[in-house]
């Protein structure tokens, strides 16, 4: 069976289909989430690590985790999107990366808003420079920057390839951005680094994270696709697709 | 190519040595923000010794982002770059040329003036060299990665502002790099090296990389 996956990539095409799954990924996303969250704050230990445990707050984590695990991730689908947009010119492509945008940023406040808050019981205070909470800033500032340029371009064309170049810019130096916050003194760059490895998380509350970081990718589908139809029906607002389909809603 | 490179070069250099306040605000600009802090924070020698590396590279930052707005929009303004952009010759070395001559326009006068400003924050000589050292390796960094902001905000209102949202973020490691530079050369010379070295090869990849992409994002903006 071979499926002609260029057929999707017209919107024309691809307005219905989002439209068919937004239901479905808001379902798995609500069930998921509050399944996982239940989960997490009555299915695990009350208390985390050895001599010094962290008691009860430590359950922020089930947001805190899966939300810059979601941020960093759509930082990296809003880049490939922007390349496949330049690469093959599809208009489609650039107006997944506009819609993803505002989803990973609010992932990324979600993320920095959390570890704040986790912060406050178990550093004594909402700010520390942790370097993987300021990488979650600088971040942020990213996607501020793609929205804001895209938003400062008129010419829809322009807007599209301007930000998709930047989003692009802004990947290659985002490992370079990392490093330098983890690693502020190059002689002494082991001790300083901070690891987070899913296998030293204990199985009982890997489990409902993930739950949770699989919620949020659902939603963040959802989310995406919904802004999508509205981004499709604006640009495409002089098409006859989208006359007929409006007619079609009126005369109902 | 060569003749090409050497020609922009050199109309740039002729055309803003012709304006020379252009030139002088970007270097006041970073000695006021400079001379500013001190009477921020109080002018404890000690506390001045300790800010100091820091002050002067986020003033370096804010110095070459003000200086960047006008590296394409005069030539956008009347038309040169238009021309530029229909010429047989690769556009990323002119954009090449471009970035070197402001560099020398902006760039190069802080490094020059920078031991006046390791007098005000009482620094040591071997941290004023450091100062210098860094400025000099870190700044036309700035100007390469800042090209690509600046071609991308060709032209629109606001521009100015915008360019600080999108560049400053991917300023952030000549930053602490080059503040680290100066702040570890307060003990012994020898142990901003591996500072320099991270600068150099900052440097070396905004070379490859920077006036390749800044004229990819002039063709955009320009379409």
């Amino acid at each position: 069976m071979s499926i002609n996956w260029f057929k999707f990539a017209s919107p024309a095409a691809f307005y219905p289909i989002a439209g068919r799954m937004i239901p479905w990924f808001a379902g798995i996303a609500i069930v998921l989430v509050l399944g996982s969250l239940l989960w997490g704050f009555f299915g695990t230990a009350a208390q985390l690590g050895g001599s010094n445990p962290q008691k009860e707050y430590y359950r922020i984590i089930y947001i805190h985790v899966a939300g810059a695990w979601m941020s960093m991730w759509l930082y990296l689908v809003l880049a490939g999107w922007s390349a496949i947009g330049l690469v093959f010119n599809t208009r489609l492509s650039f107006m997944m990366a506009k819609a993803v945008a505002p989803t990973g940023a609010i992932f990324t406040v979600i993320a920095l808003w959390t570890g704040a808050f986790w912060g406050r019981p178990s550093w004594g205070t909402y700010w520390d420079w942790d370097p993987r909470l300021t990488s979650e800033l600088i971040l942020f500032f990213l996607y501020i920057g793609y929205i804001a340029l895209h938003s400062a371009i008129d010419d829809t064309r322009r807007a599209d390839r301007a930000a998709a170049l930047l989003a692009m810019v802004g990947l290659v130096m985002l490992p370079v951005i990392y490093w330098s916050i983890n690693c502020p003194d190059p002689t002494q760059c082991a001790a300083l680094h901070q690891r987070s490895d899913p296998g030293s998380i204990h199985a009982s509350i890997l489990w409902p994270m993930l739950g949770v970081t699989l919620g949020f990718w659902s939603y963040a589908f959802a989310a995406t696709f919904v802004r999508l139809r509205g981004i499709i029906l604006l640009r495409e607002a002089d098409s006859a697709w989208v006359r007929e389909l409006l007619q079609g809603d009126s005369g109902r | 190519m060569l003749k090409t490179f050497i020609s922009i070069l050199a109309r740039d250099l002729t055309l803003a040595l012709r304006r020379r306040t252009d030139v002088l605000t970007v270097l006041f600009f970073f000695l006021i923000v400079v001379s500013l802090f001190p009477l921020g924070v109080g002018s404890e020698q000690a506390l001045l010794r300790e800010l100091g590396p820091g002050v002067v590279w986020v003033a370096a930052l804010l110095a070459s982002m003000l200086a960047l707005e006008r590296l394409f929009a005069a030539d956008f303004e009347d038309g040169t770059l238009e021309q530029m952009l229909l010429t047989p010759q690769p556009l990323g070395l002119l954009v090449l040329a471009k970035v070197i001559a402001h560099w020398l326009l902006t760039g190069l006068p802080l490094v020059v003036i920078a031991p006046l400003i390791a007098l005000q924050y009482q620094l040591g000589d071997g941290q004023m060299l450091m100062m210098m050292a860094s400025l000099l390796l870190g700044t036309p960094t700035l100007g390469l990665i800042g090209a690509i902001g600046a071609a991308l905000t060709l032209g629109l209102r606001g521009g100015g502002i915008l360019l600080s949202l999108l560049i400053l973020p991917l300023y952030i490691p000549i930053l602490i790099y080059g503040e680290g530079a100066v702040t570890v050369s307060a003990i012994a010379l020898a142990d901003s090296e591996p500072y320099l070295m991270l600068l150099g090869a900052l440097l070396m990849m905004a070379l490859i990389l920077g006036p390749w992409a800044a004229a990819a994002a002039l063709r955009i903006s320009m379409d």
